[in-house]
């Protein structure tokens, strides 16, 4: 029986720096996705549309709990054994793929429509017009969301733990079957995450005062 | 089996948006009505719910209060964690809702001579309500699936029953593919009776601007 001290909260501080690591994958992984998707949104092309509304709807709808299932215990049942850290990432990208497109495509669709006339005028091709006038745009409006929901991206790794990944969480459980003290355990863990999500949120709602005060021309 | 576990994920996620949203109503008021320490408590407590993960705080009721001498079954633990979370969020959107009413509405309501209660009720509160009814049910429907998360726990809701019959199975990719059917089947008939609740209740804001939050925030 241990008790519950220095090493211990060492140990558990360590771990968070893997929420961190996995956060920022799942972040940059989805993005690229996600942004795929918020384009496609926005084609031309209806079957396109049809589908990443589709994917959209379907990552929405269901728990990222059984993302994390599938990709772990259901891929190795049908021979792919995928290592828990690649499990991790892959289900939370997948996640995040689905809020950052619908987030982005809100932000391309409220960049004014005349940019687009008027960037068509100048015989811009489609992805010049992405490129060049409204992606540009587009990110700038959309950096108040995207931060906020990081936040939400980082709680979220804390359900990884349970493919046995050593994330902030998984160490304070770890901690807390050693020592059984779960109460200081888990207001240390509380502790870390609010440190990690609690700026984050107040950037984000600061970004959303500094882009209302410099669009209210 | 299944059938049990669907039969969960719903009572959790009805009588936790219920309570939920009481308690949410109540802590509105509070900020509205009472002093301003009243309105820091409330701040304070929602900023603490939604900067930690729901899985933190369902441990710390689960695990962390017997250490103070309250004990409750994983269902119990669930249901609390469940209420409270969504108490913070559903807060959060209200107070949107609220900031969004103008202040020359409150004045013209105590101009009738309304009292600050009826003011709170018919000029701020169902306004409110029906402006961010959109978010409101956004979040309803990500508690739902948020309560996936009561199987840590060992509560047999939907997940939970997912990892017994694959583990009686051994066919875990049926197994997870029809269970993240059913979720996307309850979530989806969430967001439709949701949608026609709204119209129902808050038939006169259809031509209002409705505020709804793009920040697809979950627990």
């Amino acid at each position: 029986m241990q008790t519950f001290g220095w090493p211990e909260a060492y140990f558990i501080l360590r771990a968070a720096s893997w929420t961190l690591a996995l956060t920022a994958i799942a972040f940059v992984i989805g993005s690229i996705i996600g942004g795929v998707f918020a384009i496609m949104r926005l084609s031309r092309i209806k079957l396109l549309r049809r589908f990443a509304a589709g994917y959209i709807l379907v990552v929405q709808s269901i728990p990222v709990l059984m993302v994390l299932f599938m990709s772990y215990y259901g891929l190795s049942a049908a021979g792919i054994e995928l290592p828990p850290f690649l499990a991790a990432s892959a289900s939370l990208a997948i996640y995040a793929s689905a809020y950052l497109a619908e987030i982005w495509r809100g932000s391309i669709e409220s960049v004014p429509r005349q940019q687009w006339e008027a960037s068509a005028s100048l015989a811009l091709t489609t992805p010049q017009q992405y490129r060049y006038v409204i992606l540009p745009q587009a990110l700038r409006i959309s950096l108040p969301p995207t931060v906020g929901f990081l936040v939400q991206l980082v709680k979220n790794t804390s359900i990884v733990q349970v493919v046995g990944f050593v994330d902030l969480m998984r160490a304070g459980m770890l901690v807390n079957n050693a020592t059984y003290q779960a109460f200081q355990i888990f207001t240390l863990v509380a502790a870390i995450y609010f440190a990690i999500c609690f700026p984050l949120s107040r950037l984000s709602r600061h970004l959303e005062k500094v882009m209302n005060a410099s669009r209210s021309h | 089996m299944i059938l049990n576990g669907v039969g969960l994920t719903i009572v959790l996620s009805f009588v936790a948006i219920g309570l939920g949203l009481v308690l949410a109503t109540l802590m509105s008021a509070l900020r509205s009505l009472a002093g301003s320490w009243a309105g820091y408590v409330v701040d304070a407590y929602v900023e603490l719910m939604r900067n930690t993960p729901f899985l933190v705080q369902l441990f710390m009721i689960f695990f962390g209060l017997p250490q103070l001498g309250i004990r409750m079954n994983g269902i119990e633990a669930s249901l609390l964690a469940m209420t409270l979370n969504l108490a913070a969020y559903a807060t959060e959107i209200i107070r949107a809702g609220v900031d969004s009413i103008h202040k020359s509405q409150i004045e013209a309501g105590l101009a009738l001579a309304l009292s600050r209660r009826q003011v709170f009720q018919y000029v701020i509160l169902q306004p409110a309500f029906a402006r961010v009814w959109p978010a409101l049910s956004s979040q309803f429907v990500l508690m739902m699936l948020a309560s996936s998360i009561c199987s840590f726990v060992s509560v047999q809701e939907l997940s939970g029953t997912a990892a017994i019959i694959e583990a009686d199975t051994f066919r875990s990719f049926e197994t997870y593919i029809v269970v993240t059917g059913v979720y996307l089947v309850l979530a989806l008939s969430l967001k439709l009776a949701l949608n026609w609740l709204g119209r129902k209740i808050f038939p006169q804001v259809s031509g209002l601007a409705r505020l709804s939050d793009a920040h697809g925030e979950a627990a």
